[in-house]
C-alpha cells in the first residue's frame, strides 16, 4: 500500500516551491511587511523546519501555502498547483494544523474525527479502519467520547493532527503542533509525523525548539520577514565545528561565570548546560579565559560537538541590534544570611471542590536562589504559584513568602514580591511610562522613591526611546522588559516568573536568563515555571510537578542523576522528566513502551529513501 | 502497523453531500451542547409570550381615577355611577381637590375627575356643567385611553340626562363604533402574533450572528477554510440548522397563540408558513452578514441587538403603530424585515388571506431574504485576511 505513496513523493521530489514571495498587511492604516522576496523549495519525503522568532513570518507562511492568504508577489506551487487559483485542488491534497487548537471544543474526539472524514470525502467503508489507525496511534482511544476541550494541551495537539490526517494529506502545514505541550505528548506527536513521512508524506513545521528543527531534514529561518537562511542541520552543525566548547570547573559560582563569559569578546554565546557553561566562539579557536583565571581558578576548556542551535545563534545575533535587559543593579535587596529560606512550603493542599489540584507538597527556597518549578499542563504547577503569590489561599497547610505567614496576611507578603504572569497583563492602550507610573502608585512608593524608580526602570530596560508609545504596539522583546521592569520597580526581594520566556525567540530567552541571573547574584529570589527542559538547567534547584505531587526536587544534576541508567548514561532533564511521568501509575501521558529512551537531542534523523 | 492506501476522496456531488450533511450535524451537536442556543430558541419565546400574552397588555382596565365631587348631591352620584359602574375604572372618591392631586403625584390614582360645586346647579339649569378631568401623561398610552374612555362616560351620562328630559335635544347625529377583526378590541390577539416575528428574529439573526463570528473567534473557521469545503456549503450548513430551529419556534410559538391564548386564526396555516419561511431567510441573511463582517462574537452580539431585535420590537409595527410615526421613521422602517411579516402576521391571524397585504409583503420579504444571502455568501472570505 505505501508503494503507491512512495511512488508519488519520488515522481516529485519538490512538494513546495515559492518564488519571490511577498505579503504585507494594513494594520491601522500602516503597511506591515510580514514576508518580502522569500523564494524556497520544499523537498517531497521529509519533514522541513520552518524556525524563527515570534512575528518573523513563519505562520503567514504557512497560510500562503495552505491557501489561506493570497500573496502579494511571487508564486507559490504545491504539487505543481498554485493555491489562489486551485484552491479545491490544494486543499484536497494539503493538510493545514493552525497553531490554536482549530477543532470544535464541544463536540468529542470522535465526533470531531467524523467531521472531517465528511469533509475530506472519506468513504464510510475506509473510515472505521482510519479512525482506528489514528486513535491507537494517538492514543486517543480511549478518550473517544470526551469533548475535546476537555482534554490536555497534548492531546489536544494530538486530536488536531488527527483530524489532519483523516484524509491522507500528502502535504502537512503545521504550526507550532508542540508549543505549551509536555514533553512525553511532544514526542507522541513526533512519532506519528514520522509514522507519516515513512509512509510518504511530506511535511513542513514551524517550531520554537531548536532542538526539533535538528529532527528536520532541511531548516528554513526566517527573520524579520525575510528568509535568512536554509540547511541540513548536519550542515550548520558541520559549520559550526571547531567553535564550541565547555568550560568546567566553576564549581558554585556557575551563573557568576556564565555572566562574566557572556560579556567576553569573541563569545557569540555561554549558556549554563548542565554541570558546565556551553561557549561558542566567533572564531574557531578555544576561548581566551587568560583574564578569568583569577576570579576563577580551575578552569577547564574542552570541545564539544555543536548543535543546531548554535549556528542558529551565530546566525541571528549579528543581526539584532543588542538584546539585554539591563544590569539590575539598582536592585536592592536587603542582605540576609545567605541561605535562610524565604519561601517555605509544608504540606500544602489545595482542592476545588472534590477535585484535589495540589496533593500535600513541600519544598523551600533559599535567599538569592533560583528556582524552577516544571510540570505538563493540570501538574498543578500554575496552582502553587497562585498560591505562593498570595493570590489562591492554600485549603490546608501552611505557606511563608519572606517570613510572612500567606494564609494571615497575604497582602503583607504580596509588598515583598514582585510578579510577572504568562500572558502580558499589562494595560495596552497605556503609555510605558503610565504603565510605570500606574504600577508605582499601585505598589504606594512616594514620590521621591518614584521618580528615582521611574528613571532606573526606562533607563535600565532601555525604554527611554518608547516611553510615550502605547505598551500594547511595542514589540514582544519590549514588552516582556516593560513587564519585568514592572515587577521590579517596588525592589521586591522575591520575583515570580510565569512562563516568562514562553512564546519567545532564542535571543530573548537568553537576555531574559541573563537578567534573571544578574538578580540572583544581588540576592534577589527568582521563582520561575517553565517548560522549556533546557531552561529548568539554568535553575539551581528545582521541583518537577505531576498530578498535583513532587515527582522529584534537587539540584538538576541530581535529578538527571535519579535516572542514569547503563543504556541511558547522559539523561538530560527531559529524558528524567518523561522517565519519572511513566513511573507514576494513573497518568494519561502515553504507555512507556511506545516512547524511545532517548531525549530528543539523542535522537538523530532517520535515514530517508533518496529520491 | 502498516499505513492504510491513500485513499481516493469521494468527488462530486456524494462529495457535496457528505461534507453538508457533516456541517448540518455538526452543528446540531453544538447547539444540543450550548445551553445558550437552546434557550434562545425555546425558553426565550416562551418568556416572551407569556410576558406579552399574560403581563403586557395594551388595554386600559380597573384604572383608578379619583372622584372628587366638591358638593355632593344627588346630580353628582349620579355622574360618578357612571365611572362606577364601567369596567374600565375603579373609582377611589375624593372630597376637595388637594387630596386628589396628592394622590395624583403619588401615583396611586392615573386620573382626577373633578365635579365643581356648581356641577349640579348648571346641569340642573340645562346649561353646560364643567367637568374638569386631569391625566397622568406619563404613560401617554394609557392617558390617551383613558380621557377617551372619560368622554365616553361623559357623553353617555348627557345622553341619560337628555333622556329623562323628554327627549328635548334629539341628537342629530348619532356616532356608533364598530370594531373591525378584533371585536373583542383585545390587545393579546394582535400582539402575540407580532410576537411571532420578535421572536423569529431573535433566533434567525441573534443566533446565527453569534455562530459564525464564534468560529472566528475560537480558531475553527481557519481550520474549516483549510477543507475542500466551499462557501455555499458553509452557509448552507448554518442555515439548514438555525431554519429548522427558527421554524421550530415559530411552532411553539402558534401552537400557544392558539390554544393558549386563544388567538383566532382567520387565515390559512400554509401561507404563515411559506411567509415563515421568507421572513426566516432574510433575518438569517442578516444573521450571517453580521456575522461574516463583525468576525468577532461579541460585536455581533451586539451589532446583531441593534440592527435586528430593537427595530423588530420598535420598528415593526408589532407595538407601536407605523401610520403614527413620523415620516423619516415611516420611510426607515422600509428596510425592516419584521415590518412586513408583522403586518403578514396580523392581517393573516385576525382578518385572513387577504391577498393584497400578504403578496406584496411577501415579496419584500423575499427581496430582502435575496439579498442578505447574496451579501453574505459575497462577504464569505475564501481565504483568511
Amino acid at each position: 500500500m505505501t508503494e503507491v505513496l512512495r511512488s508519488t513523493a519520488n515522481n516529485t521530489a519538490v512538494a513546495v516551491e515559492v518564488t519571490g514571495l511577498g505579503k504585507r498587511f494594513a494594520v491601522d492604516r500602516r503597511q506591515i511587511t510580514a514576508l518580502e522576496d522569500i523564494t524556497l523549495r520544499i523537498r517531497a519525503g521529509a519533514v522541513s523546519g520552518l524556525i524563527g522568532p515570534d512575528g518573523a513570518g513563519k505562520t503567514t507562511l504557512l497560510r500562503l501555502i495552505a491557501g489561506l492568504l493570497a500573496p502579494d508577489h511571487g508564486t507559490i506551487a504545491v504539487f505543481g498547483l498554485d493555491p489562489v487559483a486551485q484552491p479545491v485542488a490544494v486543499h484536497a491534497i494539503v493538510g493545514y494544523m493552525p497553531q490554536r487548537f482549530g477543532l470544535y471544543e464541544d463536540l468529542t474526539v470522535q465526533e470531531n474525527l467524523d467531521l472531517y472524514a465528511d469533509l475530506h470525502g472519506v468513504s464510510a467503508d475506509l473510515r472505521q479502519e482510519r479512525f482506528r489507525e489514528l486513535l491507537e496511534m494517538t492514543q486517543l482511544a480511549a478518550f473517544q467520547d470526551r469533548l475535546a476541550g476537555k482534554l490536555s494541551g497534548g492531546m489536544k495537539q494530538k486530536l488536531g493532527l488527527a483530524c489532519t490526517l483523516v484524509a491522507r494529506p500528502r502535504l502537512l502545514l503545521l504550526d507550532e503542533p508542540t508549543v505549551g505541550v509536555d514533553p512525553v505528548s511532544r514526542r507522541e506527536l513526533w512519532l506519528i509525523i514520522e509514522r507519516m513521512v515513512a509512509a510518504g508524506a511530506t511535511v513542513l513545521m514551524s517550531t520554537a525548539y531548536l532542538d526539533e528543527a535538528e529532527r528536520c531534514r532541511e531548516v528554513f529561518v526566517l527573520h524579520a520577514s525575510h528568509l535568512i537562511g536554509r540547511g541540513a542541520p548536519d550542515e550548520e552543525r558541520a559549520n559550526m565545528q571547531g567553535r564550541c566548547f565547555a568550560v568546567t570547573g566553576a564549581n558554585g559560582s556557575k551563573r557568576a561565570l556564565q555572566t562574566r563569559l557572556a560579556e567576553q569578546p569573541g563569545l557569540v554565546d555561554a549558556v549554563i548546560q548542565g554541570d558546565f557553561i556551553r561557549v561558542v566562539t566567533v572564531d574557531p579557536v578555544p576561548p581566551g579565559l587568560d583574564e578569568l583565571g583569577r576570579d576563577f581558578p580551575g578552569l577547564r576548556v574542552s570541545p564539544v560537538p555543536p548543535r543546531f542551535e548554535d549556528g542558529f545563534i551565530a546566525k541571528l545575533k549579528p543581526r539584532i541590534a543588542e538584546v539585554t535587559l539591563g544590569k539590575m543593579a539598582a536592585v536592592s535587596a536587603p542582605p540576609a544570611g545567605p541561605g535562610a529560606a524565604v519561601i517555605e512550603v509544608h504540606d500544602v493542599e489545595r482542592w476545588f471542590g472534590d477535585f484535589q489540584a495540589v496533593k500535600r507538597i513541600g519544598f523551600e527556597v533559599r535567599r538569592g536562589e533560583v528556582f524552577g518549578l516544571l510540570g505538563g499542563n493540570g501538574a498543578g504547577k500554575t496552582t502553587t504559584f497562585r498560591m505562593l503569590c498570595g493570590l489562591l489561599p492554600p485549603s490546608r497547610g501552611s505557606l511563608r513568602v519572606a517570613g510572612v505567614d500567606l494564609r494571615r496576611a497575604a497582602a503583607k507578603a504580596r509588598a515583598r514580591i514582585g510578579y510577572m504572569s504568562q500572558k502580558f497583563s499589562l494595560y495596552g492602550a497605556l503609555s510605558v511610562r503610565q504603565n510605570l507610573e500606574f504600577f508605582a502608585s499601585a505598589y504606594r512608593l512616594d514620590n521621591g522613591r518614584r521618580r528615582i524608580r521611574l528613571h532606573w526602570a526606562l533607563e535600565e530596560f532601555q525604554l527611554t526611546a518608547h516611553a510615550d508609545s502605547s505598551s500594547g504596539d511595542l514589540p514582544l522583546g519590549h514588552k516582556q522588559r516593560l513587564a519585568l521592569a514592572c515587577a521590579l520597580l517596588h525592589e521586591p526581594e522575591i520575583l515570580f516568573l510565569d512562563e516568562p520566556t514562553s512564546g519567545v525567540d532564542p535571543l530573548m530567552r537568553r537576555a531574559f536568563w541573563s537578567a534573571i541571573n544578574a538578580l540572583a547574584e544581588q540576592g534577589v529570589t527568582v521563582l520561575v515555571t517553565t517548560h522549556f527542559m533546557e531552561e529548568a538547567e539554568y535553575c539551581d534547584r528545582l521541583v518537577i510537578m505531576a498530578a498535583g505531587s513532587v515527582l522529584a526536587a534537587g539540584q538538576p544534576q541530581e535529578i538527571r542523576a535519579q535516572v542514569r541508567r547503563p543504556d541511558l548514561p547522559n539523561p538530560t532533564l527531559e529524558d528524567a522528566f518523561i522517565q519519572m511521568l511513566h513511573n507514576i501509575a494513573g497518568s494519561d501521558v502515553g504507555s512507556p513502551q511506545e516512547s524511545p529512551v532517548t531525549g530528543l537531542q539523542g535522537r538523530r534523523r532517520q535515514t530517508f529513501e533518496q529520491p | 502497523m502498516t499505513m492504510s492506501a491513500r485513499h481516493v476522496p469521494l468527488s462530486g456531488p456524494s462529495a457535496r453531500r457528505l461534507r453538508l450533511l457533516g456541517l448540518i450535524r455538526k452543528e446540531f451537536l453544538q447547539i444540543r451542547r450550548d445551553p445558550s442556543s437552546i434557550a434562545i430558541a425555546f425558553l426565550l419565546p416562551l418568556v416572551l409570550l407569556i410576558l406579552f400574552g399574560y403581563g403586557v397588555s395594551l388595554d386600559a382596565k380597573h384604572v383608578r381615577v379619583g372622584l372628587v365631587a366638591e358638593k355632593p348631591g344627588p346630580e353628582t352620584s349620579d355622574f360618578l355611577s357612571a365611572f362606577e359602574h364601567s369596567e374600565y375604572f375603579q373609582p377611589i372618591l375624593f372630597t376637595d381637590q388637594r387630596a386628589a392631586r396628592e394622590a395624583l403625584a403619588r401615583r396611586q390614582v392615573s386620573a382626577i375627575v373633578r365635579l365643581r360645586s356648581d356641577f349640579a346647579r348648571l346641569a340642573l339649569s340645562g346649561q353646560s356643567a364643567p367637568i374638569q378631568g386631569i391625566v397622568d401623561g406619563v404613560d401617554a398610552n394609557t392617558a390617551r385611553l383613558v380621557s377617551g374612555y372619560m368622554q365616553g362616560v361623559w357623553t353617555q351620562w348627557l345622553q341619560r340626562q337628555g333622556d329623562q328630559r323628554a327627549e328635548e335635544s334629539t341628537q342629530a347625529v348619532e356616532m356608533r363604533q364598530r370594531i373591525w377583526f378584533n371585536p373583542a378590541v383585545r390587545s393579546r390577539d394582535y400582539l402575540v402574533p407580532g410576537l411571532i416575528a420578535v421572536i423569529m428574529t431573535l433566533i434567525g439573526a441573534l443566533l446565527t450572528a453569534m455562530v459564525v463570528a464564534r468560529e472566528w473567534d475560537r480558531g475553527t473557521l481557519e481550520a474549516l477554510v483549510a477543507t475542500p469545503v466551499s462557501v455555499g456549503e458553509v452557509l448552507i450548513g448554518k442555515l439548514v440548522p438555525y431554519y429548522l430551529l427558527g421554524m421550530g419556534g415559530m411552532a411553539l410559538s402558534m401552537v400557544m397563540a392558539l390554544y393558549l391564548f386563544d388567538v383566532p386564526l382567520r387565515g390559512s396555516l400554509w401561507v404563515l408558513l411559506l411567509t415563515g419561511t421568507l421572513f426566516l431567510l432574510a433575518a438569517l441573511g442578516m444573521g450571517l452578514l453580521i456575522s461574516i463582517v463583525s468576525q468577532n462574537q461579541f460585536v455581533a452580539g451586539q451589532v446583531a441587538i441593534i440592527t435586528t431585535f430593537l427595530p423588530a420590537f420598535i420598528l415593526s409595527g408589532f407595538i407601536f403603530d407605523i401610520g403614527s410615526m413620523p415620516p423619516a421613521v415611516q420611510a426607515f422602517t422600509y428596510l425592516i424585515a419584521a415590518r412586513y411579516f408583522v403586518a403578514i402576521l396580523q392581517t393573516v391571524f385576525l382578518a385572513g388571506n387577504l391577498w393584497g397585504v400578504i403578496v406584496p409583503n411577501a415579496l419584500a420579504l423575499a427581496a430582502m431574504a435575496a439579498v442578505f444571502l447574496a451579501l453574505a455568501w459575497r462577504r464569505m472570505p475564501r481565504r483568511l485576511g
